[in-house]
Parts: C-alpha cells; structure tokens; sequence
C-alpha cells in the first residue's frame, strides 16, 4: 500500500454515539503507528440491526450511505468485527436481492478494503507488537462475529500478547456467546441474561481485571451485567488497551 | 391464530426450572465433549462434510426423479409404496394398514417423522395403541411428556425421575435406581411387547435411491427388533431423506453417528429392501413405505430454504446451541427444536403461526460450525426473520421503530440529529436497575443490564473540534 494513503476509520454508529473514546482510541493507536487517519463524515451506520432483524430491504439506504462514504478510500479501517462481517458477507447480497445488481457490484470491490482494526494490524500492516503496555490481568471474549464471521483466529490474542505488562488470562468457555445478539437481547431478554449470567461467572472465575474484546456492543452487554452485579472487573475495547502507552496509570 | 405458545413465552419459563437446566447442561456438555473428540480424529472432517453437502443439494436438485426410482425399486423388492401430501394422509393410511390387519397395537422405532405427524394420537383416536420402544421415547410417553431433544428425547430428564416413572408404570423395584437396572426394567417390559406384537412403524435415516433399501441408525437395538420379528412393517420417511446411491452412505455413516452420539460407529445399523423372500427368514411379510411430504415441497421451492432439507438429524446444532442449552426443547413447541427446529418449524409449519422461532438465536454461528452438511442455519434464521416481518408478524411499534431509524441513518445530517437527541435523553434517564421498570426494549434490556454511562460527546463531534482545532 502507498505509505501516504489515509487510512479511513468507519466508527460505527455505536462507538459514534456511546463509545467515542474506541474511535479516539482507534485514532492514537493508527496514528502513532505512523498511519494517518481520516474519518469521512459522511458515514452513519452499517444496518447490521436492521438486517439481523429481517428489515434488511429498508437497509437499503444505509448500503448506499456506506458507498458514498467509503466508495473511493483505499484502505478503511473498523473497531467492530461484527459491523465489518455485515459490510463483507451480507451487503453484496443484499443490494442483488433488491434488485440492485450496480450497487452490489460496487459494494463488491469496496469490501476487500474493509477491515477489521485486529484484522489490519496483522494481516494488513503485519505487526503484532503495537508498542503498548497495560500491566493488567486481561481475558479476551471472542466475539461470535470475529470468531466465526470473520475469522480472526488468534490474532486479538497475539496482539494482546505482545502488549508490555499485560497478563493474558484463560476465560473459560470463552468461545460461547455472550448472549448479547443484536435484537436477540432485548427480543429474548431473559435467554440472553441467562446467557450473560454464565459469562459474567466464567469472567469472576478466571481472575481478570478487565473484560475485553473486539465489538463494543458485546462488551456493552457484559459491562452492563457486570455493573449491575457489582464487583470490580472492567471492559475495555481491544482498541483502548493497544491503544495504552506506559505512563500515568491507564 | 391462535398455536404455539411464544419463544420468549415458553423460554421464561423453562430458564425458571432450575433442574431443568441443570440435566441439559449436564448432558449437552457431555455430549458436546464427546462429538469434539470424535471428530478432531478425522483428519478429513471437512471433506467429509463438503461432501455430505454435495451429495443431499445434488438430492435436492433432482428429487422427483430420485423419488420415482426409489418407488420402483421399492416395489421390486416386494414392498408398497404410499404418498401422503401431509401428515393427515400419512396418519390415514398407518391406521389402515393396522385394521387391514386387525392390529390394535403395534410397536413403534424411533421416529421424527411420526413425531411431526402426531401419529401416536392419531393412532389412539382410532383405538390402536403405539408403543415407543426407544428407552427415551418410552420415558417421555410412559411421563405423558414431549420429547425435548432431536435424538435424546428424554434429555431433560435426570434418573430419579425416571426411576420414579418406572416404579409407577413398569414395577421397578425400589432398589433399580442404577442406569443398568433401570435399562433392565425397561428391557424386561419391552421383550414381551416385541414377541407379541405383530406390527411396527419405523422412520427412516436414509431410504437408498439405486436400491429401495431403507437405513435405520440406533443405540439399543429396539428397532433391529422392530424391523426383524414382526410380519408387517411400515416406515414413514420424509422425502428429503434420500440418497441417490448406496456408496453415499460411506460418507453419511462416518457423519451421522460422530456428530450425534459422538461415536465412531453406532451399535445398531439396519437395513432392509422390500420383503423377505426366504420363508422363513428374518425381517418383514410385508412392507409399506410412506413417503411424506408435509411441507417439505414447499421449503424445497425456497432458493433460501431449501438446505434445511439436507438436515440428517444428527442435533449437534442443538448440543453446542448455547440458547437450547438453556431453555432446551420444549421452549420451541413442536417437535423440532434447537436451531435446525427454528428453521424447520416456520418452514413446515408457515412463518405466521411460528414467528418468534426465527429470532430465538443470538445469530452466534457455533450451529453452523458444527453441521455436518454445512446448513447455514444462521443466514435462514435471517431470511425466515424477513419473511416474519414480510408477513407483518413482527410488532407495529418496531416497525415503525426500524423504519425511522432506516431513514435517520440514511443522512449524516438526520443521524447527527438523532444521536444529539439520544444523547440528551440518555443524561437524564437513571442507568441502573430502575429503568427495568421502562416500557420496551429499553425495560428489557435493564432488567439485567445497566445502560452504559452517556459520553460527554459523540466521536463526530470530537473529530471535528480536534480537526477545526488543528489537532
């Protein structure tokens, strides 16, 4: 890639409007990678909702939003695994499905550039040492969508791994949902607590300080039950922990 | 319409029971552990299941003329062939087959099939008594239950309530509380029914194109009894069941048995062709297959549904789901349950009167990763959400709720509105638990869940201070 080409962050919609500290997390660590970092206003939301709900044909527009906005950057970048499978595995669909047979064309040479921001720091700008440190015990959640949409394998973990002062924790069972699922949590409030239940003691029994993962509206779902229960582990997106430099305590 | 209960509905109150899931949790780790073991020793795993697949949608693509040579083969082999449009018809012509020879009991193989038919009530209205010989439909009929698991149906329950219903029905001593005696128990009940009863109703694993054969794959040897000791024998198969060539068994007796028992091999596989010929061998006089459709016609014309078809069975979709883990079966109300019956059942049964089974999933994949033909549970689980919403099965409030949003993202300007808007909402309203007490999805979310706490300012906002500020 040209060392001069911007990389365009796609926040989501989520991290926008509750978890702008992932985006400016996403921004220091890119940046002081060496990469500059540019955020097109045009964008909102991707209308993973809305397509997991079985509204995917009123997504329609937020397909053609997506375009207008990243259409024409060559390297896009997301702190959302689950907003990145939606963009690459189901909008080339979608726009077919509706009949849109030009919009899905476009859609399918733009999703090739889109990452996920794991995904990029590895596979893409291959690091996996980001220079970060965070003396903390941390247990890595596998996202469902990372794990089996997109495949990211071991690469959160290696990034983890190579964090100075970082204790990386076994969670057990850490490949079951969380239960969070989009609608799922509040369509089957008390499946998906039930779920969260299991996860939040699998947390408590593993020893860690702090609950990460790579999809903030996971990490919502399991920091909203950890506060409610009380107790003192916390949640950090992976963003914000590469993103950690040694220092004044993080 | 009023049918089956909702997910939602029937989930609570499963997650009440805390014995409930303590045996379901129990039994699908066990399981779970016991399938992982069996399959990480196949080092073509993954070819095989390729295969699966290629060898059930290559099926699919030219099932009438598959079907049409089962029957002739079928009835070459001396065995009559009966088609029944839906489980009415089906239930019909068992029960005529019973009269034609004064059969008022006859013992029955286990059977999704005639599980979905509800061939065993059917039966009974027309005074003909079907006994399971399966241990676990035993246990569910001599409860008066519904079998809560695809091929344990007996999962949800432990074994001090099945010593409790053998003492009641069978006279289990007091003492026969270990599994080998309480599996005693049954045996002893069920050998005086296989030597004095003159008719069977099995289902099929997989009905053989090329040859007419029908497989049966089981653990306890009760169906090799059924479909060898009596003179009449009657399977009851869906149409989907189908294999063009004996050879494809080679791949679906490798799959089958590792991801549902978690067995290299299962004990009993039987097989028959027809009739006997050889007076006096083993196996039936006479045999009648019905060949089912009941729905199965209609999924195969949907381009986003028909894979379902290709399912075997097996319920390793049910063991690894972590919502079937916890509600088990009978939160799904009907004789499918697990992922596969989330799709199964709306296909079957029509979306309308089964709309809340699409969205009983997190969407979390881990069904998909453990099928052996590779269906995509998740992907229809999304398509048979549309075709609720499509169907207008989803409630008013949230589709007008979705369709604004629709058009707030559709525009930075509108979204930019709408996230101010929220924002300020959200300052003022408590996080914590009193906000169970709110109306919709925002009650329901904090009836476990606290809301996360409002950020001073939205990314956009930050982003254009930093940018105008020269940052």
């Amino acid at each position: 890639m040209s060392p001069e080409a911007p990389i365009a962050l796609f926040v989501t919609c989520l991290n926008d409007t509750l978890f702008p500290r992932v985006g400016q997390a996403t921004v220091r660590l890119l940046e002081r990678l060496g990469h500059q970092v540019s955020f097109p206003a045009e964008q909102t939301c991707c209308g993973q909702m809305h397509v997991n709900s079985g509204y995917g044909a009123e997504a329609l527009p937020m397909l053609r939003r997506f375009l207008a906005a990243f259409g024409d950057q060559e390297l896009i970048v997301s702190p959302s695994a689950s907003c990145v499978a939606t963009v690459r595995s189901d909008y080339p669909a979608i726009a077919r499905e509706a009949g849109d047979p030009g919009l899905a064309a476009h859609l399918e040479a733009l999703t090739p550039r889109v990452f996920e921001l794991c995904e990029l720091l590895t596979t893409r700008l291959k690091l996996t040492d980001v220079s970060a440190s965070f003396p903390h015990r941390v247990a890595y959640h596998p996202t469902c969508h990372s794990l089996r949409g997109l495949e990211l394998g071991d690469a959160p973990l290696r990034l983890l791994g190579a964090v100075r002062g970082l204790e990386l924790v076994e969670l057990p069972e850490a490949e079951v949902c969380c239960g969070f699922g989009g609608t799922f949590a509040v369509k089957n409030a008390d499946t998906s607590a039930a779920m969260l239940a299991d996860k939040l003691a699998a947390l408590r029994a593993c020893g860690a300080e702090v609950c990460t993962t790579v999809d903030s509206s996971c990490l919502m779902h399991i920091g909203g039950g950890l506060s409610r229960t009380g107790g003192s582990i916390r949640t950090l997106h992976i963003a914000e922990i590469l993103a950690s430099e040694a220092g004044p305590a993080s | 319409m009023k049918g089956p209960r909702s997910f939602p509905e029937a989930a609570r109150e499963a997650l009440a029971d805390p014995t409930l899931r303590r045996n379901l949790g129990r039994a699908t780790a066990t399981i779970r552990a016991r399938r992982a073991a069996v399959v990480a020793e196949k080092g073509d795993w993954q070819a095989l299941r390729d295969a699966g697949a290629a060898i059930k949608a290559d099926t699919m693509s030219r099932l009438d003329d598959l079907l049409e040579q089962f029957e002739r083969q079928v009835e070459l082999a001396g065995g009559t062939v009966h088609w029944a449009v839906d489980g009415t018809e089906a239930c019909k012509i068992v029960a005529a087959i019973a009269r034609d020879h004064d059969c008022s009991r006859l013992l029955k193989v286990k059977s999704m099939a005639t599980d979905e038919i509800g061939l065993n009530a059917s039966l009974a209205e027309a005074g003909i008594e079907a006994i399971e010989t399966d241990l676990a439909e035993l246990i569910v009929q001599l409860a008066g239950d519904r079998p809560s698991h695809i091929l344990v149906p007996a999962i949800h329950r432990n074994r001090d309530e099945i010593h409790a219903l053998f003492a009641e029905h069978l006279g289990a001593k007091p003492e026969e509380t270990e599994p080998e005696a309480l599996a005693a128990v049954a045996r002893r009940h069920l050998r005086r029914q296989f030597m004095t009863t003159s008719m069977a109703v099995s289902g099929a694993n997989f009905g053989v194109a090329e040859t007419g054969a029908i497989c049966v794959v089981e653990s306890e040897g009760n169906g090799r009894m059924c479909t060898t000791l009596p003179d009449v024998l009657v399977t009851v198969m869906g149409i989907e069941k189908l294999i063009p060539r004996w050879q494809d068994l080679e791949v679906f007796l490798q799959l089958l048995p590792r991801s549902a028992t978690g067995e290299r091999m299962n004990p009993y596989t039987s097989f028959w062709t027809g009739v006997r010929t050889d007076l006096p061998g083993d196996g039936p006089r006479e045999f009648h297959l019905v060949l089912l459709d009941n729905g199965r016609t209609r999924a195969l014309a949907d381009p986003h549904g028909r894979d379902a078809l290709h399912c075997i069975r097996c319920s390793a979709c049910l063991n690894v789901c972590p919502v079937y883990e916890r509600v088990g079966g009978h939160a799904y109300e009907g004789v499918y349950p697990g992922p596969i019956g989330a799709v199964l059942a709306p296909q079957l049964e029509g979306v309308e009167s089964r709309s809340s089974l699409p969205f009983a999933s997190s969407l979390c994949g881990a069904c998909l990763e453990a099928c052996p033909v590779k269906i995509d549970i998740p992907s229809m689980l999304v398509h048979l959400r549309a075709a609720a919403v499509g169907a207008g099965a989803t409630p008013r409030s949230e589709r007008l709720t979705m369709a604004a949003l629709a058009r707030g993202f559709g525009s930075p300007r509108r979204f930019e509105i709408l996230q101010r808007f929220g924002a300020a909402v959200q300052r003022r309203l408590p996080r914590d638990r009193r906000m169970a007490r709110a109306p919709g999805p925002l009650g329901r979310w904090a009836r476990s869940r606290d809301l996360p706490e409002a950020p001073p300012e939205s990314f956009r906002a930050w982003w254009k201070k930093r940018r105008d500020g020269g940052g």
